[in-house]
């Protein structure tokens, strides 16, 4: 009796390991970032596009860093990312074959509403992290070396702040989601994409506090992974999901995408 | 999030259920079919291993119980990394294209329960050995044929070591997250949609959705109880 029942498993075991592996005849693996997936946006459009091409676009959400990791190592076929500087770096060093603009959003700054630095008086996005500094008032960090972590070390700089190691700086280690659980639970400053905040449901007493700074301006680019030094990079379909999706039709797909009446991105076309 | 929060998702959590929430459901089936496949392969590979190490005589049998035990506890998130390096296109195992798919996962779940299951035989196999040794010596059983002899007669004790190998697997997140990606439709299973909704701060459905992985596991758990109380009523 018990062979019987081995042998069964075995066979059973086997059939669907195969019946696992079996994957769509075309889809693509694009690496992207928490905000584009936690938004909402890719749900919105990723169906648009495999209606039109049948290709099923699949997406694993990642800090920029990582993202662009997976696609060093040849994970990924495309990259939907926001760090200009570490996507040119990308496509310099030969890991990506170009890169195309997509869209842009903004970052906000949120916190707790009775706004402890008041930042809301503040004359640009860097005097508001500066009144923050000054103030020593609780900032959480990302910590993760994604593109938001980035433009945040980024403001930093600009004004002369080195927060590591300050008692009032907190690093996540984490993405936009849990950072923000943080900021909530913590009644903390933390700099955010317009996006995944306006789909964040626990927001407790945080609030946008400062937005609107040219310098927050945050744009997404699309690359392709170099098929030159990754050979199984599905070259043709990976193409024609960028460019699609930096199209008129692309465009007007991402622009259609809104939230409570407010539109998240806006195609850089 | 107020106690309001935790009725909410009772509530959430009853409707997703009754609703049969096609994608819920979904999810769900993807988590039995990864898991209970992890489950079934560990279980070939970890109850006779752990067998081996309760009855064989050979060096370092002891430092490989310690082994086994200590990996009971291993870190799902480390297996999650390796796997991910091992199967990553850069890795050794990059040819097969295995990475972010439910293959992935279910070979970061084998890895994960195999020593579960190994200790927990180990030590139902050895107390059972305890017993019976004499009576296999004078039989002049070799070394196989009781480690054969001893999981058949441990087959009803041996259900918790699958049980405890289920469960693992059913409810880490650390390394189907890792080596699955969390894809929509393709590798996002119940552990990894908890996580996820947790991210975009929607906690009462995060709770409704960790009560439905809850129930999942007591109802696989009941049904082996019953299946065990027929088998052993029906076979003995």
């Amino acid at each position: 009796m018990a062979n019987g029942i081995l042998k069964r498993l075995v066979a059973a075991a086997a059939l669907s390991l195969v019946a696992l592996g079996a994957a769509a005849a075309d889809s693509i693996t694009l690496a992207s970032t928490t905000s584009t997936e936690q938004s909402g946006l890719f749900g919105h459009i990723l169906p648009i596009f495999q209606k039109k091409t049948g290709i099923e676009v699949k997406v694993v959400a990642l800090g920029t860093g990582q993202a662009l990791d997976v696609g060093r190592r040849g994970d990924a076929d495309a990259l939907l990312v926001h760090d200009r500087a570490k996507e040119d770096a990308f496509v310099a060093e030969g890991y990506g074959a170009y890169r195309k603009n997509v869209m842009y959003n903004d970052f906000v700054i949120v916190g707790p509403t009775e706004d402890p630095a008041d930042i809301k008086t503040a004359k640009d996005a860097g005097d508001a992290f500066k009144k923050i500094a000054d103030g020593g008032k609780a900032f959480v960090s990302r910590g993760d070396r994604s593109g938001t972590h980035s433009a945040e070390q980024r403001f930093w700089k600009a004004v002369d702040v080195n927060p590591v190691g300050q008692t009032w700086y907190k690093e996540a280690g984490a993405g936009m989601g849990p950072t923000l659980n943080m900021a909530a639970g913590m009644g903390a400053y933390t700099l955010t994409d317009r996006g995944t905040w306006a789909n964040f449901k626990n927001r407790q007493g945080l609030a946008i506090l400062y937005s609107g700074d040219p310098k927050l301006f945050n744009p997404y680019g699309a690359i392709l992974v170099n098929p030159e030094r990754h050979p199984h990079v599905k070259k043709a379909l990976a193409e024609t999901f960028i460019n699609w999706i930096t199209s008129d039709e692309g465009a007007a797909a991402i622009a259609s995408y809104k939230l409570g009446g407010e539109q998240l991105f806006f195609p850089m076309k | 999030m107020s106690t309001g929060g935790v009725g909410t998702a009772f509530g959430e959590a009853l409707s997703l259920i009754l609703a049969f929430d096609h994608q819920v459901l979904d999810i769900a089936l993807l988590s039995l079919r990864v898991s209970g496949l992890a489950v079934a392969i560990g279980l070939l590979i970890g109850l006779p291993a752990g067998a081996c190490l309760a009855v064989g005589r050979f060096r370092g049998k002891q430092t490989l119980a310690v082994i086994a035990n200590g990996f009971m506890g291993l870190p799902s998130v480390v297996v999650g990394v390796v796997v991910y390096l091992l199967l990553s296109r850069s890795g050794p195992l990059g040819d097969f294209g295995l990475l972010y798919t439910p293959s992935a996962m279910v070979i970061a779940q084998i890895v994960l329960v195999v020593p579960l299951m190994a200790a927990i035989s180990r030590q139902v196999v050895e107390d059972a050995w305890r017993q019976y040794a004499e009576e296999f010596n004078a039989m002049r059983f070799t070394w196989s044929q009781s480690v054969r002899t001893l999981l058949h007669d441990c087959r009803y004790s041996l259900f918790v070591a699958v049980l405890a190998g289920l469960g693992r697997a059913m409810s880490e997140v650390g390394a189907v997250m890792i080596v699955g990606g969390n894809i929509d439709r393709s590798t996002r299973v119940m552990t990894t949609s908890i996580a996820l909704e947790t991210s975009k701060g929607d906690l009462p459905l995060a709770i409704a959705l960790g009560l439905v992985l809850i129930a999942m596991i007591l109802l696989l758990n009941g049904l082996a109880f019953v299946v065990r109380n027929w088998a052993m009523r029906r076979y003995s």
